[in-house]
């Protein structure tokens, strides 16, 4: 039987506006607690949001989002590799942050 | 007694800004989705009701919001514009070949007839459609496979099909304007598209009378003739009398030809207006004089429009999708400026009053003529 694990991800403030939440979210993962395991079940849940944190079809993270957690940069690690145990059980949320840089200028 | 509504997209979030039919006294609501650039919003001509708007974000990508209650409340619908096939490659800036890929969402023109029916125009440049009221999204690809698509480049603001022109007398005419590739033409419902260039000159281009590489800033079109079109283009006001067939300049007396906007009164196919802009590397008015000018001639002859706008220290632009028109027996003009004011004149032109003066920077306006 697929173990389900409880996990907190915190938006930005536009997602959050976007999927019409208000501070953390909390999400079912069934099976191992993957950065892809967690986008699945927060896009299942708010299908709003796919495409505003990783390409619909490449699945790619977009480049001007990083994902922290436990204080450490998780944004280049592999989508399939196990996010941090305290991520897992829930004792710590998955940030999904928007990066310093970013927006567009363009004119005309 | 009728209203008008006029729908702002800004830099920063979109607002609302409604008025009975006087249009001397103005209600604000929004922002809308602040924070978010929204590139363009618009109502369809058959249910007021139901407005679509281009939500956008260098973080976050591109969401299309639909209201179905006056842009009261919205719902996010479909995001996913995926080009048909391998999209191929485009010029860059430095004329090498570069991968099409999807940036934004520029213009949404709602079908004129059927509110869930809605054109979307896109950066890198190319057409979508929506048939199931925004949430599914499909390329009419034969536009991005004429065949010069290898020849488009971008311009300043990137490689953005800008105009979405439907042909009131023909539903399967439609016009559409790329910067910089030009104007084209499908005759049969999107499936097949001709570049519809001939007689515009762009000295900035290798060869100044190419099919396509033209900076075309935007083009309009008066619903009771459908076969006139006139266009701003990079530099020079054009007019063509044969649905894009063939363009002449009518720029006339302009003290500049160079601009962006250009837009038709309503209930008088030969009154046009442009906002003349300094040049390509100075994007804005002349002498810092906020001046609209206005033909009653098709072309050639224009007069300043002055009265109620500064006339002095005005260094805003006005951007291709940021001048609209009402419907009302006097036909009210409305543009918006990079420095986040909206003007209204209720009276053709004639004299000119600020609705707002301190939104973001505008990048669209549209009006709503309501019962």
């Amino acid at each position: 039987m697929t173990q389900q694990r409880q996990i907190r991800v915190e938006l930005p403030q536009h997602l959050r506006n976007l999927a019409e939440v208000k501070g953390e979210v909390a999400l079912t993962v069934e099976g191992a607690v993957t950065q892809r395991s967690v986008l699945d079940a927060l896009e299942a849940r708010y299908p709003m949001l796919c495409g505003t944190i990783r390409d619909h079809d490449t699945q790619q993270r977009r480049p001007f989002l990083r994902f922290f957690a436990c204080e450490e940069d998780l944004s280049h690690e592999s989508p399939d590799a196990p996010l941090p145990e305290a991520v897992a059980t829930a004792a710590e949320p998955l940030l999904i942050i928007g990066a310093i840089a970013g927006g567009s200028m363009a004119d005309g | 007694m009728s209203k008008v509504r006029v729908l702002v997209g800004t830099r920063k979030g979109a607002f609302v800004l409604t008025s009975d039919g006087k249009r001397k006294d103005w209600q604000v609501s929004g922002p809308h989705f602040a924070g978010w650039e929204m590139y363009h919003v618009k109502g369809s001509p058959v249910d007021p009701n139901r407005i679509y708007a281009s939500q956008s974000s260098g973080w976050f990508g591109q969401v299309i919001q639909r209201s179905n209650d006056g842009g009261q409340t919205w719902e996010p619908v479909g995001n996913k514009f995926a080009y048909e096939g391998v999209p191929g490659t485009h010029q860059w800036y430095d004329g090498t070949a570069h991968p099409w890929e999807f940036k934004r969402v520029w213009h949404l023109e709602p079908s004129l007839t059927d509110p869930d029916t809605v054109y979307a125009g896109v950066e890198d440049a190319a057409i979508f459609r929506t048939t199931d009221g925004g949430q599914n999204w499909s390329e009419l690809a034969g536009l991005r496979e004429h065949g010069s698509g290898p020849r488009w480049q971008p311009g300043a603001g990137g490689m953005c099909l800008h105009t979405i022109i439907l042909d009131p007398s023909d539903p399967q005419r439609m016009f559409i304007a790329i910067s910089a590739a030009g104007a084209f033409r499908t005759d049969d419902g999107g499936k097949t598209w001709k570049p519809i260039n001939q007689g515009l000159r762009s000295q900035y281009i290798p060869d100044p009378n190419a099919e396509v590489g033209h900076c075309v800033h935007h083009v309009t079109m008066h619903p009771s003739r459908p076969g006139t079109l006139f266009m701003q283009k990079h530099w020079d006001v054009m007019r063509s009398d044969n649905a894009g067939d063939l363009w002449h300049e009518v720029s006339g007396n302009l003290p500049t030809d160079f601009g962006f906007v250009i837009d038709v009164h309503a209930h008088e196919p030969e009154t046009i207006y442009v906002v003349p802009i300094k040049s390509d590397s100075e994007h804005f008015p002349l002498d810092g004089k906020l001046q609209v000018f206005r033909s009653r001639t098709g072309g050639n002859e224009w007069e300043p429009l002055t009265k109620g706008l500064p006339q002095s220290d005005c260094y805003v632009n006005v951007l291709r999708d940021a001048m609209a028109v009402d419907s009302l027996d006097q036909c009210g003009v409305y543009f918006g400026t990079t420095g986040g004011q909206v003007y209204a004149s209720p009276d053709a032109g004639d004299t000119w009053a600020p609705i707002v003066r301190d939104l973001p920077a505008v990048l669209s306006v549209e009006v709503q003529t309501l019962p």
